[in-house]
């Protein structure tokens, strides 16, 4: 729980981050900067999705299926934003100190997660088709 | 101070295509809380918006290599548009 709480007041303080190590030649700090806000537009994206779904698609043969799948990518798009800010901190934090990059699964996990639900679509558009 | 890379203008760029991103979660947003006849949650969304250009324009002033709270801001504030979303599917 210490742990969880001195991230988040990392990711608020930028002088905590600065404590460390030596300043980084500034474009990579931008390019870091960059990847961040390319994950934000993703969260956001995902958002769009839930409130696009939620107030476009028409009520599914399943009941509250249109909710679930609004409300899950809605989730899904506040996950990847939080995660986004940690991400920024630990890229910029190894910068800071020489090391390497933090490594992380989060884009396959990412990945895997809108595939198999795209396939779940796919079939659930088939189903209806041949119905 | 020469930028061969033009990283500043990039990440300039980078935070319009967000705020661009952002406007249109907005949009739908408040377009959802209208039809659910829930106005304080329209006006959240849209003064959520205009938040983010205050936060994002204040960030490039700054011109400095750190972004300061920026960051945090803007990830808060797609959480934020998550919240609504959900509350106003829950609640319909």
């Amino acid at each position: 729980m210490a742990g969880v709480l001195g991230a988040i007041r990392q990711w608020f303080d930028p002088e905590e981050v600065r404590r460390v190590g030596n300043t980084p030649d500034y474009r990579f700090s931008l390019a870091n900067e960059r990847t961040f806000l390319a994950w934000i537009r993703t969260g956001l994206a995902l958002v769009a999705g839930g409130l696009a779904t939620a107030q476009f698609l028409p009520p599914l043969p399943i009941a509250h299926l249109r909710e679930v799948i609004a409300v899950a990518l809605l989730l899904l798009g506040g996950a990847v934003a939080v995660r986004a800010v940690d991400r920024w901190a630990r890229t910029e934090r190894a910068m800071r100190l020489g090391r390497d990059l933090p490594a992380t699964r989060f884009p396959a996990l990412l990945a895997v997660a809108v595939g198999i639900g795209s396939v779940l679509l796919v079939v659930a558009v088939l189903v209806q088709a041949f119905q | 101070m020469t930028d061969p890379g033009l990283a500043r203008e990039r990440t300039w760029l980078a935070w319009w295509r967000t705020l661009l991103v952002a406007a249109g979660v907005a949009i739908l947003a408040a377009r959802m809380a209208s039809l659910e006849g829930a106005p304080l949650f329209v006006a959240t969304a849209l003064a959520g918006w205009t938040a983010l250009f205050v936060v994002a324009f204040g960030r490039y002033r700054s011109r400095r290599a750190e972004p300061g709270p920026a960051l945090p801001l803007f990830a808060l504030f797609t959480v934020g548009y998550a919240v609504l979303g959900t509350l106003l599917v829950l609640n319909r």
